[in-house]
Formats: C-alpha cells, structure tokens, sequence
C-alpha cells in the first residue's frame, strides 16, 4: 500500500515468567513507560493507541492504561485476534500512521496466563448434561474431546508437524526434539526469557511426553508478560534528534493474514497456507529474500510448529526442514539464526504479548543493543505469529538510514 | 439393548452400515460436517448431503498423553484422508499407542463404540478408525 514509511522509535518488553505480585496493567504500564522513554518521548506525543490482550479482550485494556499513565483522549483501539493480537494491535497503529491520520502511536501487548493449564479444549456441548439432545453446528450430544480425536494445543501441533512428515519424510522425533534443543540453548542468553536453562536432546526426548511427538520441554509454558512499541511515520522522525533517527527501526513490511480455504481445514487448522501467504507478500514488499535475513523470530509455540514454518517462511528449500535442523541451520550460528531470543518454548508466550515481544527482539538486535546474545552486524530481520482460527502477521524489520 | 444416538449428527447409524455424511457444496465440491451458512470456499448457500466412504489413510495423528479430566490416556488422535474425499479427525483404535504401531498412510476402517450412557439409558455412538482388516 501507499503512505509513508513507518519506523519504531521505541521499544521494551518486560521480564516473562510468573508476575502473581503485579496485575495486568501493572506489567502493561511498565512495558509503555520504559518503550515510551527509550523512544525519547511522553504519552503526550502519542496520537493512537493500539491495545492487545486476548484474555481480556472486552476489559477495554487500552483505557485501562490510559487511565494509570495518562488520559489524553487519543484514539484506543483494544484488538483481539488469537495468537496474532499483539502482532494486530502494532498494525493498527502502524496503518493509523500511513493513512496521515497520526504522526506517532504506541502499542502495546500484556498478558497474565498464571498456571493456565491446557489450551483449546473447550467449545462443544456441555459434560453435565444428563439427557444426550444434538446441539451445536455438529449437533454433538456430550464434549468430544478425547473421543473424535483431540483439539488441546499440544496436539493440534503435533498432528501440523506429523503432516509434514507425511508429505515430506526427513522428519521424526528427533528432528522435533532438536528445535526445542536449540531454543532452550539460547534462551540461557536472554535475561528476559521466563526459563533460561539448557537441555540436552536426551532430556528433551525423555521428558513427560504431553502429545507425542511433543514432550514437556517442546511445548510453551503459560507466561505472564507485556511488550510495547512506539512507532513513527518518516516526515515526522526526520524532525526528531540525530539519536533518534539513529537508533530506529524501518518497518519495511507489515503483513497480516487469515486461512483461506483448505481441505484439510475442516478438521485440522492449517498453520501453513496463511503463513506461506503472509511470508511471500512480506518478502515481496520489503524486496528481501529469505537468505537476506540476519535473523528470525518465529511462532513456536510448539517444537513441531517451528519445524513446519522453516519450510513455510522458506528459510530452508521445500520439504527440507528436518534437513535445515540436522544441519543446524537456524541456530545463532548458523545460516538463518530462528528464536535467539529463546523463542516461545523457553521465553514464553504471554499470548497478547508475544506479537510485539519478537519485535523488540529483531529490533534490539539491529540496534546492536541485545548484550550477550546480539547476532553481530545483523540488518534484517523476521517476526512472525500465528494465532488458530487463524490469523497471522510477518512484519519484516530493517537497519537502514532515515 | 436401549436406544442410541450419534454423538455427533454426521455419523449416521440408522441407514446400512455406521458411516459418515458431509455437507456438500454444490458449486464447489467443498465439504462440511457442520452446517455452514455459506460455502467458505466458492460463497454459494446450496447444500446437498453427501455418504462419505468408511475406509481410508492416515494422514497424520497424534498420541495424548496428558488430557482433560475424565478422558483416558494415552490414545491415539488422527486425521484420516477418506476414499475418494473427505478428511476427519477421530481416534485411532485397536492398536496400542505407541509410535511403534502407527504408520502415516496406513489404510483404515470405520468403527464405532459407546461413548456414554444417558440417564434415559440412551447410549451416545462415537465412531473411531482402526486398522483396516
């Protein structure tokens, strides 16, 4: 689409892992305030607020906020779009700004999942009732899970990445296990990563199998977290201090997509059409390609989930996956770094937040400013998030001159 | 033997032989279980109903081991492509619940099972895929 560029200015994310002692806008105000003050401006200067929680969607987050760090009548939009939220709420303000309507926004991602448990399993008929009536669009007489198969998060994942090995061979066990190897091996450089422990592939292959072939160590945990973004159109950061203009972001794509109709879909989601969809525009808008990328910051939400969107973001060639992690090519050291940052299955997934999360992980990456764990010299970067249902966003990051 | 039900309403017990029926786009082919207000694929709002074979491959699965209460585990979740179209998600049985056993591709059949009893004494029937004989 047309309008101007549109640059972060400013970005944080808090701590993930377990906040019992703070509430929801409690992580959300420390995320805004210290992404505020990175960009070098005030709630003031903000002209739109995009607002993602998922498990608060009707609890008007955005003017939640306002109300603890100030109430200056700029437009709220509170998104919810699965997986996908935080992803939605950076695109609506950053769609806010190429229409002219706003020079500068923020938003802002923040969940508390506590000890969720399980994801997914709710939805069809009602387990109590004593009397089986056909209700629903399935006409189903009791709860079905279990009983036509499974629909809990561990599973759905585990039959995407069993597909793939269906269609394309190459692909076990191991090769599902490796990827939650890599992830936890990096997290133990991120500070801001709920866990930061390593595993050996035995450990990983040995731990309490959850949906096979996913164990424990191969599935996120339920985190609670918040990240937030300031974004910029161009004509207004070239107003802004040479610091500025130095240490932002380009937004060179902003990509968000939904399922189109597939076969399979009935009955399974499909994570790759949407995903393959939304990769090819952003490469296209962006004029990269998958081998210009420095790094990656992928939805694996599950170790079978990451396997299955190397071939879907075309970072390895098609039907190789299993190849590209045999061959350890999205570790930071090799070919395509995918999830430094530790990725959701060590870093967490704070579902609202994770979709801003990845972009202050690319972006503090090609600030140069990630300590430890920064991919040296790195230009350009990928997020991607996808949330059932389905929606997905690519965003592609750069380093490039105002 | 007291009275039964599906357990969902396209499983259909009562004509020949357990199997299942889709909704069927007329203009597209594309098929539904539940009912769809319009076709997700070509927007057409003309639905026939359509037999779908009770034999087919295994697409993908899952085994579950960790599950909401009151459903036993391990078992085996699979997605089944049909004979001559369709796919559904249904369990896999009579075959132990190891990775051992299960082989994507692996033809199947249709079976079914008691999946609960009422208070009347209705017995809801949910149907599953096994290894083919």
């Amino acid at each position: 689409m047309s309008g101007q560029d549109v640059w972060i200015l400013g970005t944080h994310m808090t701590k993930f892992g377990r906040h019992g002692d703070k509430d929801l806008i409690d992580l959300a105000s420390e995320a805004v305030l210290a992404a505020l003050a990175d960009a070098g401006v005030t709630i003031h200067d903000m002209e739109v607020l995009g607002a993602g929680s998922l498990f608060n969607a009707m609890a008007g987050v955005g003017q939640q906020l306002q109300k603890q760090i100030g109430q200056t009548g700029i437009p709220v939009y509170n998104v919810a779009n699965a997986c996908a939220t935080g992803a939605t709420a950076l695109r609506t303000v950053l769609l806010t700004i190429k229409s002219g309507e706003a020079d500068m926004g923020l938003a802002f991602g923040v969940e508390q999942m506590g000890k969720g448990g399980l994801l997914g399993a709710g939805g069809m008929g009602d387990r109590k009732r004593n009397t089986y009536a056909p209700s629903g669009r399935y006409g189903s007489v009791m709860q079905v899970e279990g009983l036509l198969g499974t629909g809990l998060m561990p599973g759905v994942f585990a039959q995407a990445g069993m597909e793939y090995a269906y269609e394309h061979g190459g692909v076990d066990f191991e090769q599902f296990a490796k990827v939650a190897e890599k992830n936890h091996a990096h997290s133990t450089l991120n500070p801001l990563a709920h866990y930061q422990k390593q595993f050996t592939l035995d450990e990983i292959m040995a731990a309490e199998m959850m949906s096979y072939p996913n164990t424990l160590l191969m599935c996120c945990p339920n985190t609670d977290g918040a990240a937030a973004v300031v974004l910029v159109g161009e004509e207004k950061l070239r107003t802004l201090s040479k610091e500025q203009q130095r240490r932002a972001v380009k937004v060179s794509a902003s990509v968000l997509t939904t399922d189109p109709w597939t076969e399979h879909a009935q009955v399974q989601p499909d994570v790759n059409t949407l995903t393959r969809n939304a990769a090819k525009q952003a490469y296209e808008t962006a004029g990269v390609s998958p081998q210009d990328l420095d790094l990656v910051e992928l939805h694996d939400c599950f170790a079978t989930a990451e396997l299955i969107h190397y071939d879907n973001l075309m970072l390895c060639n098609p039907g190789e996956a299993g190849k590209f992690i045999d061959e350890r090519g999205p570790w930071r050291d090799g070919q395509i770094p995918v999830n430094v940052s530790g990725g959701l299955i060590s870093k967490g997934h704070p579902i609202g937040a994770t979709g801003i999360a990845n972009i202050y992980e690319v972006a503090t990456h090609l600030r140069g400013e990630a300590g430890d764990r920064q991919i040296e010299g790195a230009k350009v970067g990928l997020t991607h998030v996808i949330g059932l249902g389905s929606a997905c966003a690519v965003h592609v990051l750069e380093k490039a001159a105002v | 033997m007291g009275k039964q039900i599906p357990i969902v309403d396209y499983l259909v017990l009562d004509d020949g032989a357990p199997h299942l029926v889709a909704w069927e786009a007329v203009d597209t082919g594309a098929l539904y279980f539940d009912r769809r207000n319009a076709d997700a694929k070509g927007g057409g709002t003309e639905f026939r109903r359509k037999a779908l074979a009770t034999t087919g491959k295994l697409r993908s699965f899952t085994i579950v081991h960790r599950t909401v209460p009151g459903v036993p585990a391990p078992y085996i979740s699979a997605l089944v492509d049909l004979d001559g179209g369709g796919a559904v998600k249904a369990n896999l049985v009579n075959l132990p619940p190891d990775p051992k056993n299960v082989k994507l591709g692996m033809p199947l059949e249709l079976t079914t099972f008691v999946a609960g009893t009422d208070d009347d004494g209705t017995e809801a029937i949910a149907f599953a895929f096994q290894p083919a004989a």
